[in-house]
């Protein structure tokens, strides 16, 4: 069945060529090179030249190497032995267990009919305040975390992968270096939460092409386990890796080039991705988390800009906190009406006095005088900031709420809050 | 006419070359045939024996030699009774039925008929035997919802035609035959209630096509008195990620006063449109007290969808407004969003390896985008009676920045400008549009003059809040400081709109024009305050009880009561009318 040919014509990057008939499109290849085999992905075929991309590199390809075409497109094996497991970015195992190869899925497959989406309604908890008193995360929704290089988004990641409400997490690696590979490892198995995870990791000394394949392998996955009526949280870091490498690949081909040099299809191709996060009408569902790392801290840079255009909002992770004024949860107000009834009237008078407390800080480092409100105010900034903006902070939404309630009452009396009196009178603790 | 066939030599992406025996047409559909299924395409370049063409699903699997069938015809929409209320893909497949055949997902190879040809309609004859028929009058009637839907001579029908037969009044479903014409040489055409017509080319079958003059209400405040659009016009909201473009479509398309609207959701998120088909079958339309869902039709291609039935979906969206329009029906199609399918026709171009434009959009970009646009229009028909087409697209510019090319293409054919921005959607302020930028050729629900009162307002407030970030409060005129404080007031109760709240997000032509005047009033007129701390304290009490108003419901009791406590501040700070305000007040909104 499966077809060899032994003569490579042209190897450009990570891109080779051969002669060949009969091949389908997108179908996979094995090659054998002095340094092993590697698959290859058929990605044009113009006659009977086809293209293929080496999810090894191009490096020490060798024209007379054996190419072996597979008769089958990418596929990622599932079942539940996926669990606790690590893989790299061509499924093959990264951990030292046994190959998995039983009920092979195709990944990358057909978006779900709009029709066969519900409504997102269910809030995921995470127990960080940041995200579920302020920015609620909703199951099915689709989140960049928008980051600079430097800041903790593993970390963050970490927490979120201990934490969060979910019943499956599978975790995507992008271009990680390899520290915090193992970090990310660590963390996870030392907070117990290895067991309901599934990793594909790619570092940043591995080959470009396998870079490209971690989020389908990922989205694959999750959409299996969320058809078995799970809830599955989808974790990716990095994706302007995952953008880099695409367009890699793209210049190499070739191809023409849009904005700072990436692909026209950028949009499309990252759309495919996040639009996998769906609520399933009777089923499970897929969540995704993504860290975009944005060059030089510009959100219009094509990568964060394609992405704010398809999820539904983002977090900002700066200065090792998640900001409350630029982030967004688009889907907040589906659920947040629904968990208490001080948790919007709180949430909005906290991030108010919040962005008082920040002008009367500039004023502050103006050199004006501060009058006593504004020394309440500046109290207050530094309680909201050490006590529910850190990211070390582990609450339940209930108790972030009550958190709120005692900040506000140790900096200010009732009627300067802005708060409906019935809430205040219901929720103000008693000294 | 034999069909012509042909192998696959090449395939790129979603651009596959096919080596072709006999005739192949521009823009003609022909299906590949790979495995099991056959995937449905479009030809978009011929050269020699080779087409190209654009594959409407996903390639995978596609392999050189595979065969490919031309069908002869060019992409078509079906027409008839029973498209409202249909939620599509950019195909005019329904989705709901493919999700009964398919499951979840949407496989490839899978499609349905855009109508059901069971389903049996009340047909109603208008036409007698030896009428004179030409291609878009009607020759009878069937209800459809809360409307009389009007069964069309099919568009492509040249010249002139006799009517030989007509079914009598009755139930048929789309494919019986209802009429027989007869063409000028003598040859007899039987007709039934639906039809196909090519998506690309427009409907011109009107006896004259009319300037845009009536407003088409949207029932936003901002738009409707600033920055109106007219029944048969077009505009455009461009804005940044965030800054709300699609929530202010979704309004206009619950509150706009129009017959049918239709979404075009073109490669945006899959869950808005759930939104959408959740909420408006539970929403009844204030016109006609039926379901909302009743004068809709979606077509949905979201963003993970296939590209080029995203560059489709438009089209079919256009024709689909084009046809109602044929009825004397106003139509509003909400095209979200133009940049998805401009990027659309990108990729396509990128893969043709065509000399790109700027960035990398193709050359003839401007003239797409005008092309679509000018399918709108305000038209008399050939029985007398007009329709509309009012398209309405937003466009994502790429980092927020409108100096990009699908921007600006767009602005030069449309007629109305909806600029969102940034800092006033930061500012949570509803609608975003930034009535500093924005324009229309329109005209208003209030006087052009009264409006660019209240615009010059809000001119005068920014100079003077920019000069203030310079020199502070303190070293700005008392007066000045008035004129702020007033511009933001006009901002805070006019312009901001709450569109969770029933009343204040549908505030009618009536309502719009008393309320105005009611501001011109107040904001024309000089008072007794002596410090700006003063000047702040009345605003402030001023704009509170405005905000309440919007909360009343016009000409109730409470609307009154607010009225009358409006009036009575007016009075205990001396209100005193300026001249030029009592002028406009005099005018009247009528011109």
């Amino acid at each position: 069945m499966s077809k060899v040919f032994n003569r490579i014509d042209s190897i450009i990057g990570n891109v080779i060529t051969v002669k060949a008939t009969n091949v389908q499109y997108k179908e996979l290849a094995q090659i054998n090179t002095r340094f092993g085999k590697s698959l290859a992905q058929v990605n044009k075929i113009d006659g009977d030249t086809v293209s293929l991309q080496v999810f090894a590199g191009g490096q020490g390809v060798s024209t007379g190497d054996e190419v072996r075409f597979l008769g089958r497109d990418m596929r990622v094996s599932f079942s539940d032995d996926l669990l606790g497991r690590i893989f790299d970015g061509s499924g093959e195992p990264r951990d030292k267990g046994p190959a998995l190869t039983e009920n092979m899925k195709s990944v990358g497959g057909p978006s779900v009919n709009p029709t066969k989406r519900i409504l997102a309604n269910r809030m995921m908890r995470t127990n960080i305040p940041m995200i579920d008193m302020f920015n609620t995360l909703v199951v099915s929704q689709k989140l960049p975390i928008f980051s600079i290089s430097g800041e903790p988004y593993n970390q963050l990641l970490a927490r979120i992968a201990m934490q969060a409400e979910a019943d499956v997490i599978v975790l995507g690696g992008m271009g990680l270096k390899y520290d915090d590979f193992l970090y990310l490892k660590e963390e996870l198995s030392a907070g117990g939460a290895l067991s309901k995870t599934v990793m594909f990791i790619h570092t940043a000394s591995d080959p470009t092409v396998e870079c490209m394949m971690i989020p389908d392998m990922v989205l694959a996955v999750a959409e299996q386990f969320a058809l078995q009526d799970k809830d599955v949280l989808v974790l990716l870091t990095d994706m302007t890796n995952f953008a880099d490498a695409m367009k890699e690949i793209a210049i190499t081909q070739e191809q023409v080039p849009s904005n700072r040099g990436y692909p026209g299809d950028l949009y499309s191709q990252l759309a495919a991705r996040y639009e996998k996060a769906v609520d399933f009408a009777n089923s499970g569902s897929v969540t995704v988390l993504a860290v975009t790392t944005m060059p030089g801290d510009d959100v219009t840079h094509p990568v964060p800009d394609n992405t704010g255009y398809i999820t539904e909002g983002q977090y900002y992770l700066k200065g090792g906190r998640i900001e409350p004024f630029g982030s967004l949860s688009r889907l907040k107000q589906n659920v947040n009406g629904k968990t208490r009834k001080d948790h919007r009237a709180l949430m909005d008078a906290m991030i108010r006095m919040y962005s008082s407390y920040k002008e009367t800080l500039e004023k502050k480092n103006m050199g004006f005088s501060m009058s006593s409100w504004d020394e309440k105010l500046l109290k207050y900034g530094k309680l909201f900031e050490n006590k529910l903006m850190d990211l070390s902070v582990n609450l339940p939404l209930e108790g972030a709420l009550d958190l709120g309630w005692e900040i506000l009452a140790e900096c200010f009396r009732k009627d300067e809050t802005g708060i409906k009196s019935d809430l205040t009178d219901e929720f103000w603790p008693q000294k | 006419m034999t069909q012509s066939t042909g192998k696959v030599v090449n395939i790129n992406g979603n651009l596959v070359s096919v080596e072709f025996q006999g005739d192949v047409s521009m823009n003609e559909i022909c299906f590949v045939k790979v495995n099991n299924t056959t995937l449905k395409s479009e030809v978009i370049r011929i050269r020699g024996n080779v087409a190209q063409i654009q594959v409407y699903e996903m390639t995978d699997g596609i392999k050189c030699g595979d065969e490919v069938e031309f069908s002869g015809d060019m992409l078509s929409a079906e027409l008839g009774p029973g498209l409202l209320g249909q939620v599509y893909d950019g195909l005019q497949n329904p989705l709901p039925v493919l999700a009964e055949q398919a499951g979840w997902f949407l496989e490839r190879g899978i499609y349905a008929d855009g109508l059901d040809s069971e389903k049996k309609w009340k047909f109603t004859p208008t036409a007698k035997i030896g009428d004179t028929l030409r291609a878009g009058e009607y020759f009878g009637t069937v209800p459809e919802g809360s409307f009389t839907h009007k069964i069309l001579v099919p568009f492509y029908l040249l010249g002139k035609y006799t009517v030989k037969s007509v079914a009598e009044e009755g139930e048929y479903n789309i494919k019986e035959t209802v009429a027989v014409i007869t063409d000028e040489r003598g040859r007899d055409i039987p007709l039934s209630m639906s039809f196909k017509w090519p998506v690309k080319r427009a409907i011109n079958c009107y006896s004259e096509r009319l300037a845009p003059v009536e407003t088409m209400e949207t029932k936003v405040r901002l738009i409707d008195s600033f920055f109106p659009v007219a029944k048969g016009g077009t505009y455009c909201t461009p804005g940044p990620f965030g800054a709300g473009k699609t929530v202010l479509q979704h309004t206009t398309s619950k509150y706009a006063d129009v017959d049918i609207v239709i979404i075009a959701a073109c490669g945006e998120r899959a869950g808005e449109v759930v939104e959408t088909i959740t909420e408006f079958p539970e929403l009844t339309d204030p016109r006609t007290g039926r379901s909302l869902m009743e004068r809709t039709i979606i077509i949905c291609n979201t963003s993970s969808m296939p590209v080029a039935s995203r560059e489709a979906s438009v089209y079919t969206s256009v024709t689909l407004a084009e046809y109602y329009r044929q009825m004397g029906l106003n139509v509003l199609l909400l095209a979200d969003s133009t940049s998805r399918w401009a990027q659309a026709l990108r990729e396509m171009s990128g893969r043709l390896e065509e000399i790109p434009g700027e960035e990398a959009f193709p050359a003839y970009l401007e003239s797409y985008i005008a092309a679509f646009y000018e399918r709108a229009g305000y038209v008399r028909l050939p029985d007398g009676s007009t329709g509309s087409v009012t398209i309405g697209g937003t466009v994502s510019p790429a980092g927020g920045n409108f100096e990009e090319p699908v921007t600006q293409a767009t602005l030069k054919v449309v007629g109305a400008f909806h600029g969102l921005s940034r800092e006033r959607s930061d500012a949570r302020k509803y609608p975003a549009i930034d009535p500093l930028i924005s324009w229309s050729k329109y005209r208003s629900v209030i006087s052009t003059k009264k409006s660019q009162y209240c615009k010059s307002i809000l001119h005068q407030g920014n100079e003077i809040g920019s000069m203030m970030k310079v020199i502070g409060e303190e070293g700005t005129p008392l007066q000045d400081y008035v004129m702020y404080l007033k511009s933001e007031m006009l901002d805070a109760v006019y312009l901001q709109q709450n569109s969770f709240d029933p009343i204040d997000a549908n505030s009618g032509t009536s309502r719009q024009r008393y309320v105005t005047d009611k501001l011109i009033y107040v904001l024309g007129s000089e008072y007794n305050i002596n410090s700006k701390d003063d000047a702040r304290a009345f605003l402030n009490r001023l704009r509170q009880k405005f905000i309440d108003w919007n909360y009343t419901e016009f000409g109730s009791d409470s609307f009154r009561k607010v009225e009358a406590e409006i009036d009575a501040l007016y009075n205990e700070n001396n209100g005193r009318l300026s001249h030029e305000a009592e002028q406009l007040l005099k005018d009247g909104d009528c011109e």
